[in-house]
């Protein structure tokens, strides 16, 4: 794949001659110029409230608005009245929770998750489980950071009525047994909520295929802004559920004592809706078709695989999950050996490359893993192996730095 | 600024320091200070009798900066009165935000002027400060007569 670099204003060099370095891309994307285009053109030529007006640029809002429901429905393989635009993954899924949990969950059943899930898909279920005298049960994971049959076929039983989980996982990066986990939730008869956050970034999706009852995604972390994200549904689950959020635009009609619902989706879209971020997002979908997702996944592939080798030529490094390229997507997370992992991400940007350390929004995998905190590196398409050098590089002068010896 | 600015030697030796990593005897004041984004999680343990810090110490966990700051707080303020401590961590605190503070002042924090460089990190402020915060908000909470060990700091 030829570089894409050209098409990041925020990655071009700088008059000092040094290139940003972003190793962070699991917390966001940087955003191509057709992306930042998209959006002005919307807000220069295209701007009004959509579904309100009868005049001609309230219909060309409107079109860009269902325009974009329409490029995020191919994208997932999806019908277009199956996809409610939300602010972000988080949105989705508390969508979800409060939509769809707090309506058939009731007390005894349970709610199934990996322990490794990001606090998005944890917080909002607890609450959930919580408030309707439910039980949210976690499965654990072997020592490579996968989910074992043996949970799955233990942990999802007759009680269980929602299985929710990330499609990759934002901490170990690995792929989770989507299939395993749709085939014995449906056996039970449960849901399948699939967390696409870490996922649709680097793989193509497709709900129909994978047979999710719901998924959910960010804009921002596949080049799109912030402020933008997706949830999928099958159309007769949004059918049963009740709004989330109420007012303008989500109505069939008011009256003084009552009111009925529009159809799905725009029952789960009060108010007036981010459009300029949806145009941004069909954008970047279609940006990151016009590379091709094969290719796409391919080079990150690669220069994961490139990134994992140089790794562990390196004795000081810790690396949290399976240590090996296959099936991990975009993120690797590490620990230097008695340095924490502020520290070494404070001397990683002194050396230009930014990566992030913390807890991730996924403590109770912290816990599981024993560790308080650790450092991601995470890869996007405009990454490159100079941008892998550079953070091997820095990374030989953390223990220095540290006083901890010449490695 | 330069790394060996911020990781200079007095940083990285006093962030591995042992000698106050230990529970107080007597201790009647206990609190814990967290940063929730990072994980910098410690808790700080005093003895204070008749106005004086007659001993102190910390557990925890953190980063070269929180575990630095709080290992050197605990060596300033052992023997202090109340008052002094309180007017060493005003001093602390105004340095790191940037404020001016003369040589005299600057001097009353000993090794912990080597902190002063994080005042140009942003992104460092709020593990330098999280033990002086947990030191403030214990004394106060020791002289209002408060049941110690109740809540916590958390600098965000």
């Amino acid at each position: 794949m030829k570089t894409v670099l050209n098409d990041f204003p925020i990655l071009k060099v700088s008059e000092n001659g040094t290139r940003l370095v972003y190793l962070d891309n699991a917390a966001t994307t940087q955003k191509p110029v057709q992306v930042i285009e998209a959006i002005n053109q919307y807000y220069y030529g295209e701007n009004a409230n959509p579904h309100r007006g009868v005049y001609e640029l309230a219909m060309h809002a409107t079109d860009a608005h269902e325009g974009a429901r329409a490029v995020v429905a191919e994208f997932l393989h999806a019908e277009e009245n199956e996809i409610v635009f939300t602010q972000n993954t988080t949105e989705s899924l508390n969508l979800l929770a409060y939509s769809y949990g707090m309506h058939f969950v009731g007390e005894g059943d349970e709610i199934v998750i990996p322990v490794s899930e990001h606090h998005s898909n944890l917080v909002p279920w607890m609450r959930v489980a919580k408030e309707k005298g439910a039980k949210l049960v976690y499965l654990y994971l072997d020592e490579n950071g996968r989910i074992p049959d043996s949970e799955i076929e233990t942990k999802i039983t007759e009680r269980t009525k929602i299985v929710s989980f990330a499609h990759v996982s934002n901490v170990l990066g690995l792929e989770t047994p989507v299939e395993k986990l749709v085939k014995k939730a449906h056996s039970v008869g449960a849901v399948a909520i699939l967390d696409c956050a870490q996922s649709a970034p680097h793989l193509a999706l497709d709900v129909k295929a994978m047979d999710v009852d719901f998924a959910a995604l960010s804009g921002h972390k596949l080049y799109a802004p912030m402020g933008v994200g997706v949830l999928y549904g099958k159309k007769e689950l949004l059918e049963k559920m009740p709004p989330f959020f109420s007012g303008g635009d989500m109505i069939g009609s008011v009256h003084e004592q009552s009111a009925t619902w529009a159809e799905v989706p725009r029952k789960f879209e009060a108010g007036t809706r981010n459009v300029g971020g949806e145009v941004g997002l069909a954008a970047a979908i279609r940006y990151m078709q016009s590379i091709g997702m094969d290719e796409l996944a391919a080079h990150e592939h690669e220069l994961m695989r490139y990134a994992m080798d140089e790794l562990s030529k390196l004795s000081f490094i810790d690396i949290y999950g399976e240590k090996s390229a296959e099936g991990r997507h975009g993120v690797i997370s590490f620990n230097v050996k008695e340095v924490h992992p502020h520290d070494t991400a404070t001397i990683l940007d002194a050396n230009g490359v930014a990566v992030r350390a913390g807890h991730h929004c996924a403590q109770p995998l912290m816990d599981y893993l024993h560790i308080t905190a650790c450092c991601r590196a995470s890869f996007a398409v405009y990454n490159t192996k100079e941008d892998v050098d550079a953070f091997i590089a820095g990374l030989k002068n953390v223990r220095r730095c540290m006083g901890l010896g010449t490695e | 600024m330069e790394l060996n600015e911020l990781y200079n030697q007095i940083i990285v030796e006093n962030s591995r320091a042992t000698w106050n990593r230990h529970k107080v005897a007597g201790a009647n004041v206990r609190l814990e200070g967290v940063n929730p984004s990072c994980g910098d999680d410690i808790f700080l343990e005093m003895r204070v009798e008749n106005g004086i810090v007659e001993d102190a110490g910390f557990l925890g966990d953190g980063c070269a900066i929180s575990q630095a700051s709080t290992s050197m707080m605990v060596d300033l303020i052992k023997g202090k009165t109340v008052d002094e401590a309180k007017k060493l961590a005003a001093t602390f605190l105004g340095m790191i935000k940037g404020e001016p503070e003369t040589e005299e002042q600057l001097d009353t924090l000993e090794d912990a002027v080597a902190l002063k460089g994080v005042s140009k990190m942003p992104a460092r402020v709020k593990c330098a400060v999280l033990s002086w915060h947990t030191l403030e908000e214990g004394l106060d909470k020791h002289e209002k007569g408060e049941p110690m060990g109740n809540g916590g700091v958390t600098t965000e």
